[in-house]
Order: C-alpha cells, then sequence, then structure tokens
C-alpha cells in the first residue's frame, strides 16, 4: 500500500497525517472543533477502512461461499482474507481459529453457550469485577439456566487484582472457566493475563480474554499469551460496527455447539435433523458481514503500518498529561491506577457535587465530547459504591492540545453549575 | 427555544432549589429514582381541604431532575388534587422551557413521576410505571 510506504517514512506518528485519515475529526460544534476523547465507546474510522468498504460493495459485492459466479468468487476471497489478516493479528495458528461475530458479546455468548451445556450445578466460573457486563451477563444465564456459581476475583482501589482471591477459588476445583478483561475499560488497568491463565490452566480451568478494549492499545498474541477463547469487537479498533472475532483454538471451538441456527452453519440438513458445519463456519449462521470484514481487515492494515511502541508512547504521553491536568481540578478525583504506565486507554473520574451526565452535557456543547455512567460495569461501580463516572479515552489520533482543552472546561462548567453562596 | 438544555432558568432553580426541605407532618410521601442515572427524588405533599398546602422534597442527580422537581414543586402550590391529576409531561416542558430530547426525558420527568405516583399511593393504589408517565 502506498500509503504505509509514504507514512514509514516520517517521523513515528506523524498526527497531522494520521488526523487527515480521520474527516470526522474536522467536526465542529457551533463555532468550536469537535475534541473526541470517547474512544473507548468506539473509535473513529479512517478513509482506509470507508474506501475498502465502499470499494467492496461497487466491485466486488456477492453472498459468500454460496455461488459460482465472478462476484461470490470475490466476497469469498474477501471474507477469507480477512480472515487470514485476523488470524496473524492475533497470531493464531490458523484461520479455522478466527470465527467472526457481530461483536465481542457475541463472542462471549458462543463460549458460554457451548460451554454451558456441558456445565452442571456445581460447575463455577471466575471473573474479575473489572469486567464490562458483556464478560458478566453471558455467565449470570448461565446461573439462571444451568445453576452453575459465578464467583468473583476482587481488586483494590487501583484496579489491581487479588490473585490469591483467584487462588482460594481455583483451589475449590469446580472452576470450568476464568472469563477475565485484557484492559479494564473503567480504571484503565491490564490484568496479569500471564500469571492468571497459568494458574487457571494448573487448576484444570480455561480461560477467555476480553480483548474489547485492549486490542486498540498493544499487539494481542494468543499463542504467547496461551488463552483458549479470546474476543474483540472491530469498531474499537478503527473498523466498522457489525463485526468481532471469537478467537478459539481449534481442538476447543471443535467441541462447542452453535448458537445461531441457520444457513452456512450445516453441512446436511434434514427433515428432522441437521449436522453442523466444521469450524469456524458452524458459528456464523446466516449472510456474514463481509463488507464489514472486509473494514476489518483494512483497519488491521492500517494500524499495522505503525509501531506499537509509538502508538503506545503516544497514549501514555497523552493519558499522563490528561492525569496531571485533571488532579488539579478542585473536587476531581481519579480512578485507577495512579502510576500512568500501568495505565492504557482510559482515564476515569468523579468530580465532587456535580452529576457526570450534567459535565458530560456541558462539555459536550463545548464540543468536548466525554462519556457518563457506569460504562456497563455496574459491578465494579458497585464495589466502590460509585454512581456513575465520567471517562475521557484516548486513540492515537488524538493530540495534546485536544487533551489540554479538558481541564479549562470542565473548571468553566463547575463555575456554572456550582450555586454561588 | 435555548441552545443549552442548561438555560438560565435551570440553572437558577438548581443553584436555588424551592422547596426542598424535609416536611415533618406530611400528608403523603414518596420516592421515585431514575434507575439509568441514579437520579433520586423524594417527594412530600401537604393536602388539606383537596389541595396542596405545602410542598417539600429532598433529592440528588442532575442539574435537570433537580430544576424540574424545584419548578414544579413552585406550581403545585394550591392545586387541586383534580388538577394534579390532568398534569402531563407537556407542563413540566413548558416549565423547563427547553426541548430536554430523548436522551434526558426521564431526568426532566423524574419530578412529574414522582407527583403521580405521591397522589396513586396517597389513594392506596398502585404506583403507575414509567410509561405511563412519559406517554400520557
Amino acid at each position: 500500500m502506498y500509503i504505509s510506504a509514504i507514512l514509514s517514512i516520517e517521523m513515528a506518528l506523524n498526527l497531522a497525517t494520521i488526523r487527515r485519515q480521520f474527516p470526522i475529526l474536522e467536526e465542529k460544534v457551533g463555532n468550536r472543533p469537535l475534541i473526541y476523547l470517547d474512544n473507548a465507546a468506539t473509535a473513529q474510522k479512517p478513509l482506509a477502512v470507508l474506501d475498502a468498504m465502499r470499494h467492496f460493495y461497487l466491485h466486488d459485492n456477492a453472498n459468500p461461499h454460496r455461488g459460482m459466479h465472478i462476484l461470490a468468487e470475490r466476497a469469498t476471497a474477501a471474507l477469507e482474507d480477512a480472515r487470514a489478516s485476523v488470524t496473524s493479528f492475533l497470531h493464531a495458528r490458523h484461520p479455522r481459529e478466527i470465527v467472526f461475530t457481530k461483536n465481542a458479546t457475541e463472542g462471549i455468548n458462543i463460549v458460554a453457550n457451548g460451554l454451558g451445556k456441558k456445565w452442571t450445578k456445581g460447575d463455577a466460573v471466575v471473573v474479575s469485577v473489572l469486567e464490562h457486563h458483556s464478560n458478566v451477563v453471558p455467565w449470570l444465564q448461565l446461573k439462571e439456566a444451568r445453576g452453575i456459581d459465578v464467583e468473583w476475583i476482587d481488586v483494590d482501589e487501583e484496579g489491581k487484582l487479588d490473585l490469591s482471591s483467584l487462588d482460594r477459588l481455583l483451589k475449590k476445583g469446580n472452576v470450568r472457566l476464568v472469563s477475565v478483561t485484557a484492559l479494564s475499560n473503567v480504571f484503565g488497568i491490564r490484568p496479569p493475563l500471564e500469571e492468571i491463565i497459568r494458574r487457571a490452566h494448573a487448576a484444570g480451568a480455561l480461560v477467555l480474554v476480553d480483548a474489547a478494549q485492549s486490542v486498540a492499545h498493544g499487539p494481542t498474541d494468543v499463542a504467547a499469551l496461551n488463552c483458549d477463547f479470546l474476543v474483540f469487537s472491530g469498531h474499537k479498533l478503527y473498523g466498522p460496527t457489525g463485526i468481532g472475532v471469537l478467537y478459539g483454538k481449534e481442538s476447543l471451538l471443535a467441541t462447542l455447539p452453535p448458537l445461531l441456527g441457520g444457513g452456512m452453519m450445516i453441512q446436511q440438513v434434514t427433515e428432522q435433523s441437521f449436522v453442523p458445519a466444521d469450524v469456524p463456519a458452524r458459528f456464523e449462521g446466516g449472510t456474514p458481514p463481509v463488507a464489514e470484514a472486509v473494514g476489518l481487515h483494512a483497519a488491521i492494515d492500517w494500524l499495522l503500518q505503525f509501531d506499537w511502541k509509538d502508538i503506545a508512547d503516544h497514549e501514555r504521553a497523552l493519558l499522563g498529561l490528561a492525569q496531571e491536568e485533571l488532579t488539579a481540578v478542585p473536587g476531581l478525583t481519579i480512578l485507577g491506577p495512579k502510576d500512568v504506565a500501568h495505565r492504557a486507554g482510559t482515564i476515569c473520574f468523579t468530580v465532587d457535587g456535580i452529576h457526570p451526565h450534567d459535565l458530560t452535557h456541558l462539555l459536550g456543547e463545548r464540543g468536548i465530547c466525554l462519556r457518563a455512567g457506569h460504562h456497563c460495569a455496574q459491578p465494579l461501580h458497585a464495589r466502590f459504591s460509585l454512581p456513575a463516572t465520567t471517562r475521557l479515552s484516548v486513540a492515537l489520533y488524538n493530540t495534546p492540545d485536544e487533551i489540554r482543552s479538558v481541564a479549562p472546561a470542565i473548571r468553566d462548567v463547575l463555575q456554572l453549575l456550582k450555586a454561588e453562596n | 427555544m435555548s441552545d443549552t438544555l442548561y438555560a438560565e432558568n435551570i440553572l437558577e432553580h438548581y443553584r436555588h432549589p424551592q422547596h426542598k426541605h424535609t416536611l415533618t407532618d406530611a400528608t403523603v410521601t414518596h420516592e421515585e429514582i431514575n434507575a439509568s442515572c441514579g437520579d433520586k427524588i423524594t417527594l412530600q405533599l401537604i393536602i388539606e381541604e383537596g389541595k396542596v398546602a405545602d410542598v417539600g422534597w429532598e433529592g440528588t442527580g442532575c442539574a435537570i431532575s433537580q430544576a424540574s422537581m424545584s419548578l414544579l414543586s413552585d406550581e403545585l402550590m394550591g392545586k387541586t388534587e383534580g388538577e394534579l391529576e390532568q398534569m402531563r409531561p407537556s407542563a413540566i416542558h413548558d416549565l423547563l422551557g427547553i426541548d430536554v430530547g430523548l436522551q434526558r426525558i426521564k431526568c426532566a420527568l423524574l419530578s412529574l413521576h414522582a407527583l403521580k405516583n405521591a397522589l396513586r399511593t396517597r389513594h392506596g393504589k398502585e404506583p403507575q410505571t414509567w410509561k405511563e408517565t412519559l406517554e400520557a
């Protein structure tokens, strides 16, 4: 690709060049620039992704794996090229280990549905207090349907996992799966995955990694991790919505029944029975999101033109700056790790006496897009008695000037909302 | 129509809420929450001869929910129960003077929801649902 050739001879992360790939960042709110710092919810999409999807619809669109004509062939190739790209992106062994889903949530549901069919009362799943609802509710559904136990690894004030509580749970001998995030969407902390996976495997438990938040901020290596399953969503990786990935070790995926029944996921159907297809097709019932797979492929290519270290250095510098500036705002408390070296992606905070919805609404009127609420992590908020928090989350296109605009705007809003005695 | 949700009258009521205190001899006390935001309002009414003789409330939450309750509490004084039962969401929109939009509608109508269910509680009726409050 000529774009990557041009970029590679420039500085590590030329922000002006990068930002030109994101026309949405030129939007204005009134006469103020739009400042997008809600990247943990979804990342913006570079032109490379939009162009690839448009090219697919203009030239290659057909239903893959279902026709012998030229377009069906191109669409099939586009889908399988995307699978190959994800395979190498995750350092998986084989494309058969890559299932295309709607998003990370569907990936977790496929695993929960599949493994859960074999579990009974007394079996347990362990999750951490950091988890997003997508990695909580599917297990609670199994608790309802199968009577399994859902057990919790606690965290300290900085979000660090209490591994002794994991050991205690594993010692009981009934843990079938440990399902844990690679990066908290609230505390911005990374649990020690290698250690968790080692201990879980030693106790005979499988491990699922929720990489939804981590995938855009650093390399993901399923071979090195030796996790059994891993999920992510394309839209947090600068790709389109509507596509996600479930990685699973082939031998394990092969034992799971499908979640969705329909076309594409079968070998044979009679009036009274069906034989599911092999992996990964058995988990891909219905016409797959081909254009979205093409978009995800383009997003991966686009992202991999940069060095992960450059991305991490840049984003850590942004978070360090944010942490410094926000700490100086009166009444503002930052959650999660104090040392920015232990942080990625996200800073969540509270401000005394101000509801996060008021704060983010008024910041939004000033062009600054942050997120307020429980961030789909109610157990974590309950654990620390937080009603709702405000989140700032960065991407590689954000600039130090954008970060510098936040704290003054918060002071401005505080001034507006505070009662004059 | 203001271009900000946080028009001066709303900020004024948020900073200086009216009738925000606890009544010791309330005819009825009723609490409602907006679970999605964590906004909470406890409304108290003293009703004499079918009319609101006094209003008190306590609450926590966003400026919209609290200002809405403050504005409504002024409005309630002296009204008959019949008049309050007739009150629709449009009355709150008129009081606020802004279009709150879909995302904040429950913040704005928490006050009305608390009022409706305070009256229902007083008459031993089941509380109405959010759907009924929103669609009235």
